[in-house]
């Protein structure tokens, strides 16, 4: 589906990636401040120092945003438009998001929730798909 | 207040632009120099005079190549501003502070661009594998400018209530504009609310005309000091005041990772363009408002302080943005219905309404905000005459 892969070698975000590939959403804590931070970066904006351990997040989290792509996409793309793409608040560590998109089932395409079920503060619950060798994306799949 | 070194100090004194259109003959490399060739006309300053240079770090024509093609004396000050279109007034502000410290005399600075076919859309070609922030976003289909757009545009109904009949009043305003200016893309087009509505979505909740418009163009500004400025033959357009901003959770190009994306980057290029200068919103008479799409022109109402944050919808009603409102916008039709130079069309344009001679021109016009994108890290300028 997606031939839209992220690099995971890079130093400060292949943890990240490494949880991915085990079914685990993380997200980094300083282990000077404890504050939680996301995307990941080596230093903590609050505190200003280094040091961070990756902590395991509950899954949960709700729509904070979404829009629907129309053509013209990349060709990886195409043939699910109209989809829906989403920014996930994480219930456990607002107001932490990631980015994704929806999926009905955890093996449904990116066009399989209905535009009329997307609303802002639906709640959802990841799911991760192995995408290449090094790579599990994390989808979100609607819960009721 | 401690005096600012460039307020007044610098004046654009010469414009050159090429012709807006699709799918141009000349190579983005020549429509610079036809730009730059121009404005030095305009400026009635020989090419041998022009020691600085300023631009976008993303320009392909290199100082070197302008140089030789053109002529010019030797090169003592050159400068790049960063972040894509946010660079844009960001130019001219390094140019004038080339001039004050004395690095340069005669500095010129320029954007050209030639995106009319699709396949010269930068997000075609988006690599296989990504990095960085895009890691994050374009592997779920978040690839285009328009996809993070209407990611922001749909939280920003969400916490003001405003509507797409929002939208439709700063695409009309543009359309409006551009109808009067010959040159203009759109010149011929007029744009009302049912055709407005009946765009196809390109990223629901954005439609067809809610995005710029994708041309091949190039333009240039040619800047000295104040006082040389007097010797020139237009009427001198100073800089009146300068400012960038970058906010703590910026990201391309809606910030929506941080804490509150509505508190956008133009927060911050307001509060320095404004610390020093004797315009305020209140009393700035006409503006050309960063419009690659059309929620950013609503944000920058509010972030540059025309209305309060949550405002902005209900400010552009009324007529308020088009030519006799309280502030008409983007007079030249803007990057939705001019041309797209990454904003520059907005600073030629500005130059226009301070010298008296826009197609769109506010009577008696003193001042002019100009301001580079709000998503990307910005820029913006007061230009007044
Ligand atoms: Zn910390």
């Amino acid at each position: 589906m997606a031939e839209v892969l992220p690099k995971t070698d890079d130093e400060d975000t292949e943890g990240f990636w490494k949880a991915a590939k085990q079914g685990r959403l993380v997200v980094q804590k300083c282990t000077s401040c404890g504050e939680a931070r996301f995307p990941p970066h080596p230093y903590c904006g609050k505190c200003r120092k280094t040091g961070h351990e990756w902590i395991d997040c509950s899954g949960y989290g709700r729509v904070w945003t979404y829009a629907f792509v129309y053509k013209p996409m990349l060709p990886a793309f195409e043939a699910y438009t109209p989809f829906p793409i989403v920014y996930v608040e994480l219930e456990d560590h607002p107001p932490l998001r990631l980015a994704g998109n929806l999926v009905a089932t955890p093996d449904a395409d990116i066009n399989s929730v209905d535009q009329d079920r997307v609303k802002i503060g639906l709640r959802v619950k990841v799911v991760f798909r192995d995408r290449a060798e090094d790579v599990a994306l994390p989808y979100w799949m609607p819960v009721e | 207040m401690e005096p600012s070194i460039i307020k007044d100090r610098v004046a654009i004194v010469g414009i050159g632009e090429t012709r807006v259109g699709k799918a141009l003959q000349a190579s983005e490399q020549e429509l610079t120099c036809q730009a730059i060739a121009a404005a030095l006309a305009d400026a009635g300053i020989d090419p041998k005079e022009v020691d600085g240079l300023s631009s976008f770090s993303i320009e392909t024509t290199d100082e070197e190549a302008v140089s030789r093609n053109l002529g010019l004396g030797d090169l003592t000050y050159f400068v790049r501003s960063p972040h894509g279109g946010g660079g844009g007034c960001a130019t001219v502000g390094y140019a004038a502070m080339g001039l004050v410290t004395g690095q340069a005399r005669v500095t010129v600075a320029w954007r050209a661009r030639k995106r009319s076919k699709p396949e010269q859309r930068p997000w075609m070609g988006t690599a296989p594998r990504v990095k960085d922030r895009l890691m994050w976003t374009n592997p779920f289909g978040i690839i285009r400018p328009v996809d993070e757009l209407a990611l922001f545009f749909r939280r920003y109904m969400h916490e003001w209530g405003a509507t797409r009949e929002h939208l439709c009043n700063i695409a009309m305003a543009c359309r409006a504009h551009a109808n009067r200016k010959p040159e203009s893309i759109m010149y011929g087009r007029t744009l009302d609310r049912d055709t407005y509505f009946s765009g196809r979505w390109i990223c629901d909740p954005l439609s067809l005309y809610d995005c710029c418009l994708e041309t091949d163009l190039a333009q240039a500004v040619v800047m000295v000091s104040a006082d040389r400025a007097k010797d020139c033959p237009n009427k001198p357009v100073y800089l009146h005041s300068f400012g960038q901003g970058i906010t703590i959770d910026s990201g391309m190009l809606g910030s929506l990772f941080g804490v509150n994306p509505m508190h956008t980057q133009g927060y911050i290029a307001a509060e320095m363009l404004y610390r020093y200068s004797d315009f305020k919103a209140s009393n700035i008479d006409v503006a050309q408002l960063y419009d690659s799409f059309t929620p950013w022109v609503l944000q920058q109402l509010e972030s540059y302080g025309f209305c309060k944050p949550g405002e902005a919808g209900s400010f552009s009603e009324n007529g308020t943005l088009e030519l006799g409102g309280r502030l008409p916008i983007n007079t030249g039709g803007g990057s939705l219905s001019d041309g797209y130079s990454h904003g520059y069309n907005h600073i030629i344009e500005g130059v226009k309404q301070m010298r008296g001679t826009s197609t769109a021109q506010v009577a008696d016009a003193q001042s002019c905000l100009i301001t580079s994108s709000d998503g990307a890290p910005t820029s913006a300028i007061i230009l007044r005459n």
